[in-house]
């Protein structure tokens, strides 16, 4: 039987992406003059574990890339040689290397063979150029450890023989003379009997251990047997000496506990964080693939890699989960002689102990699909447990006492339930932030500016749909701040300013939304000059607008011209992408600045796409749903605050504004009782910076609402974003604001005189 | 998925209009419709209206969790007493994933056809096209109607679908 590598492919691959994009933070967060150890250990041994994974899964190319980038990175930790800011370009581009590579693997994308040789030339003269000579590409580096390194020579003993001792379970006199038997065919075999009544099998025979696993698997559980290595006939297969073997296993029983508490450390290996180097050494190389299928390579890496000098007992544990590795994919891949083989000779009964599949246990990889359907199961018990909330507040409560207790139960693990659900979904800002430290560092060297990059509120969560989607603008954001935002140093100098800029990224939490602002300190939007752009462009502009809407401006469409991006400072260049995309979230973005001291761009963003705070209103016999983040407010108008132009456009009048009347009734064709705004209810929206207000019949509550699509099986509706159930399982539709307001002012709806004549035509439509 | 519905119906009715119809009626019409595209019949209740459709696309109705069409095949078809109570019915189908439901007058029976008591439709000017219609079937003196579901609630006509993807 074999194992059908190709699903572990995905892990490695989501593993090495991330392994690199930690390489890659702590490559950009470290001090050149004085690098600190732990920093460059934590990168090395990233590195590490992406050349064991890619040479568990064969992708050869990477496994030389982090090869060569292993050894110079190895000479600079061991302080063999100083770190420089050349040594950082060349682990940068390496990263970049490997990540296409990696792409290459996992999305079919070209690599760039020529851009792969420059990278490992790179590597290469930069690892010779240091005091050490420098080691053959294709070959180990210097092997910091003999002891261990001889293990790991291949399984094939080329000559002379391994003598075994094979302490069988306790199994019958008649099951060892037959296993006798069968090992004699391998070599010399010779049955005694141990103090503790147990048989021992001393074999000797040019054969690996797997061979040997693989016969006794017949008889006896793999896992239960203990195979040491008694001596070996040739220097090269000289493992660990006997005599320290038994000290070794010992110490390994003893420290059960410690190993298994290594285990969890194990995990987080697996998972990409490295803080903390101490107590993980032994665990590197294999993490999270070790109970697959460990790899000759992987292995191999792992010794190379260690410099510190391990402790007897130490390599004791590291064998004992190794060796329990390798049997958890033994007893399938029994005919494939274990490449490590050698290296179970120790601790062989602590596989049972401390399984590493637990490794897998503190976190799952789960398809998107299977939390959304999750969270929309989720949402339909909400709508079902209002309902039934609902049918219960009619019954009597005193009858009813105990039934209404154990729905007032339900309704509160149903909310419980909700909140865990949508935690699923969240993730760190980090995730985003995370890519922009190199970004910001390649530009500002581009560019010839110093730029000090910050984040602010990484931790902070958002909803992973709209995480993936904040990347885009927020790049752009980012790219825009440091090329126009941020000055050159010279004039930073000139303006008063310390020559190196700060850009500062930051997240957080503010009610029901999530802020995340890009903030430079440089020079600022200069008004005046927007404004007269905004006129040459034939926008509708006046010196009297407030800085803020001056400032929207450069979110217009075809605003960002080669002119702007010279005088100004240059925010334009898709900005209404930028706009347009974080509208479509249901966020908006606000822009605060001030010329010399620099600018700040403020995106709110709803904490999730799933559900929306919306206020419902009523229209005749239909409810409807208004996004409460658009509400600026609800009023109920005096008969002299509605104004009229020409006798039709009727306007409201608040606090010094007029404002368009949008009649819903007229817009939609709905028939209701209320057509006079004096009657009804006048909700002011406000989306795209245009304010309007929506004339309802009346304010029916505020609630959290499930977003369901009309379009699934139906179509787009103008003027309605999409559905929701409510408490009593009817549908509500949830209104497009910024449509509305389009179709307010595109269509005469909005003027009270189309509203009285398509009153006229709704009185036809009834009559009819 | 509009491509493929158009390629399955076309070879389905090149095929053979064979198979189990269910029966209903629409004025003092009987039509029949595949009975692998029906999912459920359901009472007629609590539809949403949804604003600047078509008079026959009633609105929106939440069957469990989803949010479900309704046509009135009625109005669409100029059939029938167009009233709503509580012998109002719905067929709610599920034509390749999309669900939809349509109000008739009643629903009858499910009957097996075989390929020779399918009759060619002539060419007529009718509310709906011909080319809806697989053809007409003859039982106890009766037609039936069989009628293309899938390709008429899909059609452009029924106002069902976007127009990119009708």
């Amino acid at each position: 039987m074999t194992i059908d590598m190709s699903q572990f492919y995905e892990v490695f691959f989501d593993e090495a992406e991330e392994l690199l994009a930690e390489a890659e933070r702590l490559l950009l967060g470290i001090n050149i003059d004085d690098p600190d150890n732990e920093e460059l250990n934590a990168i090395f041994r990233a590195a590490h574990s992406i050349k064991g994974g890619a040479a568990t899964f064969g992708f050869m190319d990477m496994t030389e890339i982090t090869h060569v980038l292993e050894n110079l990175l190895d000479k600079i930790r061991k302080h063999e040689m100083a770190l420089t800011s050349e040594h950082v370009d060349a682990f940068l581009a390496a990263k970049d290397v490997l990540k296409m590579e990696l792409d290459g693997h996992r999305l079919a994308t070209d690599v760039d063979q020529d851009q792969v040789a420059d990278v490992k030339m790179m590597l290469k003269q930069l690892s010779e150029a240091g005091s050490a000579p420098a080691p053959v590409v294709a070959e180990p580096p210097p092997a910091p450890k003999p002891v261990e390194v001889a293990p790991v020579q291949q399984n094939e003993i080329p000559d002379g023989m391994s003598c075994f001792n094979i302490v069988m379970p306790d199994i019958t006199e008649k099951d060892v003379e037959n296993l006798k038997e069968e090992l004699g065919l391998l070599g010399e075999a010779a049955v005694s009997k141990q103090a503790d009544g147990r048989f021992v099998i001393t074999l000797t025979t040019d054969s690996s251990e797997a061979d040997i696993v693989s016969i006794c698997s017949f008889i006896v559980d793999p896992d239960d047997l203990v195979i040491s290595l008694k001596n070996n006939s040739t220097a090269s297969t000289a493992t660990l000496p006997t005599d320290e073997v038994k000290p070794a296993t010992v110490e390994v029983v003893e420290s059960k506990v410690e190993s298994s508490a290594k285990v969890l450390v194990q995990e987080e290996v697996g998972y990409g964080l490295f803080e903390d180097e101490g107590k993980e050494k032994q665990e590197e190389g294999y993490g999270f693939f070790a109970p697959f299928q460990p790899h000759p390579d992987a292995v191999k890496s792992e010794l190379i890699g260690d410099d510190t000098a391990l402790t007897l007992s130490n390599s004791g544990i590291s064998n004992a989960q190794q060796a329990s590795a390798t049997a958890k994919t033994e007893p399938t891949a029994t005919s494939v002689p274990s490449p490590e083989a050698e290296r179970k000779n120790l601790g062989r009964r602590e596989s049972d102990k401390a399984p590493p599949a637990s490794a897998e246990a503190s976190s799952i990889r789960v398809g998107v699909e299977k939390v959304d359907q999750l969270i929309n199961l989720v949402g339909e018990l909400v709508i079902t447990q209002a309902m039934i909330e609902q049918r219960i507040s009619m019954l009597d409560p005193v009858q009813n006492e105990a039934l209404i207790n154990s729905v007032g139960q339900l309704t509160r693990n149903t909310r419980d339930l909700q909140e865990s659900v949508m935690s699923i979904r969240m993730m760190p800002m980090d995730f985003v932030f995370s890519r922009f430290p190199r970004m910001v560092r390649d530009l500002a060297a581009k560019l010839n500016k110093k730029v000090d990059f910050a984040t602010i509120g990484a931790t902070t969560e958002l909803d992973k749909g709209l995480i993936e989607r904040i990347v885009d603008p927020l790049t752009h954001l980012v790219r825009n701040s440091v090329d126009h935002g941020i000055e050159i140093p010279e004039n930073r100098r000139k303006a008063g300013k310390s020559e190196t800029g700060t850009l500062t990224l930051s997240a957080a939490h503010k009610g029901g939304s999530i802020v995340i602002e890009v903030t430079d300190d440089g020079a600022g939007l200069n008004r005046d000059k927007i404004l007269a752009k905004a006129h040459s462009n034939g926008l509708a502009v006046s010196e009297s607008m407030t800085d803020s809407e001056v400032f929207s401006l450069i979110f217009a469409p075809g605003f960002s011209t080669a002119e702007v991006v010279t005088d100004v400072s240059g925010r334009g260049v898709g900005m209404d992408v930028v706009k347009r995309n974080i509208t479509a979230m249901g966020g908006a973005v606000e822009i605060r600045s001030a010329l010399g001291f620099g600018t700040t761009i403020s995106i709110s963003l709803p904490l999730t796409l799933a559900i929306l705070d919306g206020m419902s209103v009523s229209l005749g016999e239909s409810v409807y749903v208004i996004p409460l983040n658009l509400i600026v407010e609800t009023l109920q108008p005096r008969a002299e605050d509605i104004k009229t132009v020409t006798g039709e456009g009727r306007m409201v009048h608040v606090r010094g504004e007029y404002l368009p009347i949008i009649a819903l009734h007229s817009l939609f064709n709905h028939a209701t009782d209320i057509t006079d705004p004096t009657q009804g209810v006048l909700v002011l929206l406000e989306s795209d910076g245009k304010k309007s207000a929506l004339f309802v019949d009346r304010l029916v509550g505020q609630q959290q609402v499930v977003i369901k699509s009309l379009e699934t099986n139906f179509k787009k509706v103008l003027g309605v974003s999409g559905a929701t159930i409510m408490g009593d399982g009817s549908v509500a539709l949830i209104l497009d604001v910024a449509a509305l307001i389009q179709m307010g002012q595109s269509t005469n709806y909005i003027t009270g005189a189309a509203s009285f004549s398509n009153q006229n035509n709704q009185h036809m439509q009834r009559n009819a | 998925m509009s491509t493929d519905n158009v390629i399955t119906n076309v070879s389905s009715r090149a095929k053979s209009a064979e198979g189990e119809y269910l029966t209903f009626v629409l004025g003092a019409e009987e039509y029949g419709l595949e009975i692998l595209k029906v999912q459920e019949i359901r009472g007629y209740d609590a539809v949403t209206q949804i604003a600047n459709t078509p008079e026959f696309i009633k609105g929106v109705v939440n069957l469990r969790g989803k949010i479900v069409p309704i046509v009135d095949l009625r109005i669409k078809f100029n059939l029938g007493k167009v009233e709503y109570n509580e012998f109002t019915v719905v067929i709610i189908l599920n034509l390749h994933g999309r669900v939809v439901g349509i109000v008739v007058d009643g629903v009858s029976d499910v009957i097996a056809l075989k390929e020779e008591q399918i009759r060619d439709v002539p060419s007529l000017v009718t509310s709906i096209d011909t080319k809806y219609i697989v053809g007409l079937a003859t039982l106890d003196q009766r037609m039936l109607i069989l009628v293309d579901i899938e390709q008429l609630m899909t059609s452009q006509e029924m106002a069902l679908v976007d127009a990119v993807a009708a």
